[in-house]
């Protein structure tokens, strides 16, 4: 039988891993995005395993807001991405270094 | 129900027009943009129009507790439509001479208004986020808007993955509040805060996720990065954006969850504000020294501003906050200042952004030297001018709390901080210009902006009505 507990393990890894991700990741920009739905997806699995075991529901319509402005940062994000790419022809984050100080 | 819509008009008003306003963009071909800039004026007028009408003057609950009207709220929510309104103003000539003008810009303004004012009337942890992705959103699309500039994309970049970073931050110190006690509103968070006993370990964790989500939305060192970059890579009438209105809902955000929600959690958060804001004072003041990018030394200025607001909040009495909303309105209104100085001295095809472009102002421009000088003496806190009533009544609050050392840090990065603003007076007056070349600017810019230099000076004369307005807020 799962417990909370697990729940929150399993979310509290995948935060982790996305963090890490965004950190270590000098290569390419699309992981970066990726380690970001992951980062929000983990928080979701939080908000559903607590809805779940505290019985109730506000969680879960939490989880749906979350979903949708979800979308929305995927959007905008790539439409910068597209941008960056046209302006740099390289999506490696290494390079993302013209301003200094 | 009808009632209670009441509550919400201004909003509802705003979201009806800002559609209208897209709607009329995308449908009418014009490319002069003026009808589109007239109308997002009048939206912001009509807005605050309604704020002053509906000013509410005790606590109010609505829509299931998700909203809150209170007096905080309404004064902090007129100053960011207004502010806004004066941002659009000095946009639009910039807007017009880098070819950058697009209805996009005042309608992602004004839904950035829009999120900002969600944010500060927000009362529920669910409301609190959504206003703050309309603003985050909102704003990364507006980094970007120069589309062709490799600079202002990059900028777009780092902004959105740290203020991304720093939404999944938040949310992740959110979904353990709700865990632990088991609701979304902040009325029945701190109610369950005030039954603890000892220390609740959870509570503790979700509280640090949340004070870090605050930290990145603020700029506070160690969550600093983005700050310079946007600053500097944005199109100028961004970063005059970005400098002001959102700063006064950041410090609404964090008003409402630290203490509307956590306030029994008081002396756990003040550690974690004390460590940020001695970090933030240090950071940006020391950095700002060696920056030659004048955009790039006000993200540095603007993080120790932070360190300095922040101060406020720690103190965690009733006046403490009260000095803070002080220091957080008039500090938006320095920024917009300077920012605008920046956009006065470009011109086409020219970006005035080096720190070489202000030699010899005195002699090109008295007056707009003398605008700038009062601009940075305000920053650097010199009396009488407002920005020294905001330290002060910030530091006072501090000693009267018993922090005493913290106050002299505060005082003494002051001091490290005003050789670089003195450093551009020095500039203006002392040094030989590069350029002769006359100030291209409009009639109607160069008043808006000599009226918000001389505001600094006016308020700094006398400060107790903004003050008392602050004092009301809280009481």
């Amino acid at each position: 039988m799962l417990v909370l507990s697990d729940f929150l393990i399993l979310a509290a890894i995948l935060f982790c891993i996305s963090v890490a991700g965004i950190f270590i990741n000098r290569k390419n920009v699309i992981i970066l995005l990726m380690c970001i739905e992951l980062m929000l997806l983990s928080v979701n699995l939080n908000f559903v395993a607590f809805s779940h075991f505290l019985g109730d529901i506000g969680g879960q319509v939490f989880v749906f807001f979350i979903l949708t402005v979800a979308a929305a940062e995927a959007a905008i994000g790539l439409a910068i991405l597209v941008v960056l790419f046209r302006n740099r022809n390289t999506i490696n984050v290494a390079d993302l270094n013209s301003m200094k100080g | 129900m009808t009632s209670e819509l009441t509550f919400l008009i201004p909003e509802i008003v705003l979201f009806v027009l800002t559609c209208i306003i897209l709607l009329v963009d995308t449908i009418g071909s014009s490319e002069d943009k003026s009808f589109i800039y007239w109308l997002s004026q009048s939206t912001l007028i009509v807005t605050v129009v309604l704020l002053v009408f509906l000013c509410p003057d005790s606590t109010t609950h609505a829509m299931s507790m998700n909203f809150v009207s209170d007096p905080m709220g309404a004064i902090l929510k007129i100053f960011i439509c207004a502010y806004t309104s004066v941002v659009f103003f000095y946009s639009y000539d910039y807007l017009k001479e880098h070819e950058l003008i697009r209805g996009e810009y005042f309608v992602l303004g004004l839904f950035a208004v829009l999120g900002m004012m969600v944010m500060v009337s927000a009362y529920s942890l669910l409301t609190i986020y959504l206003g703050l992705e309309l603003l985050s959103l909102s704003l990364y699309a507006m980094v970007a808007m120069n589309r062709d500039s490799q600079s202002a994309t990059e900028a777009a970049m780092k902004y959105f993955v740290l203020g991304a970073l720093a939404s999944g931050m938040l949310l992740y110190g959110i979904s353990m509040l709700y865990g632990v006690s088991g609701a979304i509103d902040l009325a029945s968070l701190s109610a369950y805060i005030s039954q603890q006993t000892g220390n609740n370990i959870l509570l503790i964790f979700g509280l640090v996720f949340v004070v870090v989500g605050i930290a990145f939305k603020l700029g506070a060192v160690p969550f600093h990065m983005w700050v310079p970059d946007v600053y500097q890579g944005a199109p100028t009438s961004v970063t005059l954006f970005i400098g002001s209105a959102p700063k006064i809902a950041a410090f609404g955000m964090a008003i409402r969850l630290l203490v509307d929600g956590m306030e029994g959690l008081v002396d756990s958060w003040q550690g974690m504000l004390i460590i940020l804001a001695v970090l933030s004072m240090a950071a940006g003041n020391i950095i700002a020294i060696s920056q030659t990018n004048i955009k790039r030394m006000l993200a540095y200025s603007t993080i120790a501003h932070i360190g300095f607001l922040l101060l406020g909040i720690i103190s965690g009495s009733q006046s403490g906050y009260a000095g803070s909303m002080f220091y957080v309105l008039t500090y938006a209104l320095m920024s917009m200042g300077a920012f605008g100085m920046v956009i006065l001295l470009g011109r086409k095809g020219y970006e005035a952004d080096t720190l070489d472009d202000f030699k010899g102002l005195a002699v090109r421009s008295p007056w707009f030297a003398f605008i700038m000088l009062i601009l940075m003496f305000s920053m650097a806190g010199v009396p009488p001018l407002v920005g020294f009533w905001g330290k002060w009544f910030v530091i006072k609050e501090i000693i009267a709390m018993g922090h005493i050392s913290l106050a002299a840090i505060a005082v003494l990065f002051s001091v490290i901080g005003a050789y670089y603003y003195l450093r551009i007076v020095k500039l203006m007056y002392f040094d030989k210009a590069d350029q002769m070349t006359a100030i291209k600017a409009g009639q109607g810019m160069r008043f808006v902006l000599s009226i918000n230099g001389l505001a600094l000076l006016a308020l700094g004369f006398m400060p107790g009505m903004l003050m008392a307005l602050c004092l009301g807020a809280f009481a």
